[in-house]
């Protein structure tokens, strides 16, 4: 048995770069340090269905075909449609996402990735009004205060806790003991549980109660004596220790970004970071779910101008989520066409746009079976990142890691399906 | 004043944009150019007579040019784009940005409206007969100078975010609003006839809001003034009794007004 160290984690934004995998016969076969979402990830690549070779739809029936005969297909559906859609990107790696940005342009796309459901809000609300950030490292060597609002991190990014809130960190020698921990969350969670305060918020009422905090903190009365489900002297007893803080940090989920009000509650709450600033150093950080989904909006942004939602049809990046997002073009039924790209539309979505996509040509790039590729006509199967392929990740609050090979593979990286597309759809549109 | 007849033919379902709709492009063409004015089919540029059947006569001073729009355009976007004089009549839906970045001139939508209507406008006039979607009279995403001038009217309901980093001007809506009504505005009058769900003026820093319905909650950052009677907003008076609140306090310095019907808003004073 080989010991593989250091092996960054495909899973959560948390981008654990700490794994230690068991490889026997080039399979991993255990791990160490890797929670259990992440280890099931890791021992298990097939799944219930992993695909060994490309398919397509004939008659009804996927059938298997060579690379270039699945490639060749899917860049004449791209090449046709007006206003196809590039979606998906966040379980793969940057190197990945750039040429898609290049393929999106090529055929006049739209390119969104699973931000445009989970924080795209966020995305949006720091175009408006800023982003005072920090790094998971300052965060473990600095935070007395730490806030999680709106996310469960104890189940959705289960190491988060140990590495950076509860371990031991330069200036915060106990670790625990030297932080204080606030969650804001309509439910009794387990991060809740571990809370020194608990602030349960009524559901859909974050905001209110961040104007509340912000009124507070900036001298002004709070005009009601219960907003949100809380009393004014408690959310008045938070503000305090915020404000207090050497070192605080807020960090947000779901419960946030997508309540009523979705960016504008991300909004406000940058806005509250940014006035604590005029007390101590106030961070935040987006907990961020799929481990490179921050960035593909890095990569885009840098090719573009803009984080996610890109439109190219009229020859030149255009950016409105509302308009432009996956989801708006599913269900808006403007989309013509969709190749999926590392994520699983079909199991996330809402059922007017899934149902969408069973009416419109659909090419997956994806290892697994799945409800995308149940609908897909053309199924490709890359290598997996981090795994089977290296390439470049971001941590959730900007940090690029290299993902790093564990074991080999015959299947071609994202990558390289990605430009052989491109490739084809340039002879395609040569052609004509 | 000189009229061109647009009837659309069938609407695709990959939606159109045609912002080249409007008095300014139109204005001294034949019918036979405008024909091949060009607008764009998802990522294809099309002519303008491939969707829609061109009649009618043109003019030379686009302020002397009304276009009307025959029939639903529901799958049209950016129509009247820019625009900066004459007039447009739309007699049915229209998709997204009816009349966005307008600086003068009229258009008339006599059905319902899709999001960002009237969006960065900066004058002129935009009335929708009947609804409106989010972000009537908005700024571009991560824009913060929304409207500058100019009216819209939406005679039937309209979304979220209403005038949305609004600068000036006047948004009037005689329906019901959902949330975020005046969200981040500096400046210009919303007046609401209807109701408004929640959130109305969240994180104003100026302007003046009048809802005149009922407003189902009330954000805490705001601080009450009492109750006025007959208030003066933009050069008229508006008769009935208010509530008077100022804020949004949890913006430094904000000195944004907002007036509540007292009839059937007791629920929201302190
Ligand atoms: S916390 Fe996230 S990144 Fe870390 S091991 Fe678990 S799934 Fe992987």
């Amino acid at each position: 048995m080989e010991y593989v160290k250091n092996v960054v984690c495909p899973f959560c934004g948390t981008l654990c770069d700490d794994i230690v995998c068991k490889v026997e016969n080039g399979k991993i076969v255990g791990t160490i340090n890797a929670c259990r979402i992440a280890h099931n990830k890791f021992v298990h690549t097939e799944g219930a269905t992993r695909y060994t070779r490309p398919l397509i739809k004939k008659n009804g029936e996927l059938v298997e075909v060579t690379y270039d005969e699945a490639i060749e297909k899917a860049a004449e559906i791209l090449a046709e449609a007006k206003r196809p859609l590039l979606y998906g990107w966040s379980s793969t790696e940057c190197e990945a996402h750039a040429v898609g940005m290049e393929l999106a342009e090529e055929t006049g796309a739209v390119i969104d990735n699973t931000a445009s459901v989970c924080h795209g809000p966020s995305v949006l609300a720091l175009q408006d009004v800023g982003y005072p950030t920090c790094t998971l490292g300052e965060v473990k060597n600095r935070a007395d205060v730490v806030v999680y609002w709106g996310c469960n991190p104890m189940h959705a990014h289960p190491r988060h806790i140990s590495r950076h809130v509860f371990s031991r960190g330069f200036f915060r020698e106990r670790g625990k003991p030297d932080r204080t921990v606030i969650v804001v969350d309509p439910r009794e969670t387990d991060t809740a549980k571990i809370a020194d305060i608990h602030l349960q918020v009524e559901f859909d009422r974050d905001y209110e109660l961040i104007d509340a905090m912000r009124a507070y903190l900036l001298g002004h009365e709070i005009l009601y004596d219960e907003v949100a489900g809380i009393p004014r002297e408690t959310i008045e007893e938070a503000v305090e220790i915020m404000k207090n803080a050497q070192f605080g940090i807020l960090f947000w989920g779901m419960g946030l970004t997508h309540s009523r009000g979705k960016h504008r509650n991300i909004d406000t709450a940058i806005m509250l970071t940014e006035d604590l600033n005029d007390f101590g150093k106030f961070n935040l950080i987006p907990m961020r779910g799929h481990y490179n989904v921050t960035g593909f909006n890095q990569v885009a942004s840098w090719e573009s101008g803009f984080p996610y939602c890109v439109d190219f049809s009229a020859g030149k990046p255009r950016y409105n989520p509302g308009e432009t997002g996956a989801n708006d073009l599913l269900l808006n039924r403007e989309a013509d066409a969709l190749m999926v790209v590392a994520s699983d539309p079909g199991a996330h979505f809402p059922q007017k746009a899934v149902e969408y996509m069973a009416e419109i040509p659909v090419i997956a790039v994806e290892p697994h079976r799945t409800p995308t590729t149940e609908l897909a006509d053309i199924i490709i199967p890359p290598a997996i990142v981090g795994l089977e392929a290296e390439g470049t990740a971001y941590r959730m609050e900007g940090v690029p890691i290299r993902m790093r090979k564990v074991v080999e593979t015959d299947l071609l990286p994202d990558k390289e399906i990605v430009e052989k597309i491109l490739e084809k759809v340039r002879e395609v549109k040569a052609s004509k | 004043m000189s009229e061109i007849i647009l009837t659309p033919l069938d609407q695709p379902e990959v939606p159109l944009e045609a912002s080249n709709i409007k008095p300014d492009v139109f204005a001294g063409k034949t019918i036979e150019e405008i024909k091949n004015i060009e607008i764009l089919h998802g990522n294809t540029p099309v002519k303008l007579s491939e969707f829609f059947e061109v009649t009618g006569e043109s003019s030379e001073n686009p302020a002397e040019l009304k276009i009307i729009i025959d029939g639903n355009v529901d799958r049209t976007k950016r129509i009247g784009e820019g625009m900066n004089a004459g007039e447009i009549l739309i007699k049915g839906d229209v998709n997204m940005y009816v009349g966005a970045e307008m600086k003068g001139g009229r258009i008339t939508v006599e059905g319902n409206a899709g999001p960002w209507a009237g969006q960065t406008m900066i004058g002129g006039e935009l009335e929708i007969l009947g609804d409106a979607g989010d972000y009537v009279g908005s700024a571009y995403r991560g824009d913060w100078r929304g409207m500058q001038g100019g009216t819209i009217i939406v005679h039937g309901n309209a979304g979220n975010e209403i005038g949305e980093y609004m600068n000036g001007g006047k948004i009037i809506i005689k329906g019901d609003v959902n949330i975020m009504t005046g969200i981040h505005m500096n400046n210009g009058l919303i007046i609401v006839e209807g109701d408004a769900i929640a959130r109305v003026g969240a994180e104003m820093a100026g302007g003046t809001i009048v809802v005149k319905g009922i407003v189902h909650e009330f954000l805490p950052g705001f601080e009450y003034l009492g109750v006025e009677k007959d208030i003066e907003v933009d050069g008229q008076t508006i008769p009935g009794a208010f509530y008077k609140f100022r804020g949004d306090h949890a913006i430094k310095g904000a000195k944004g007004t907002v007036y509540v019907a007292v009839r059937g808003n007791g629920h929201i004073v302190p």
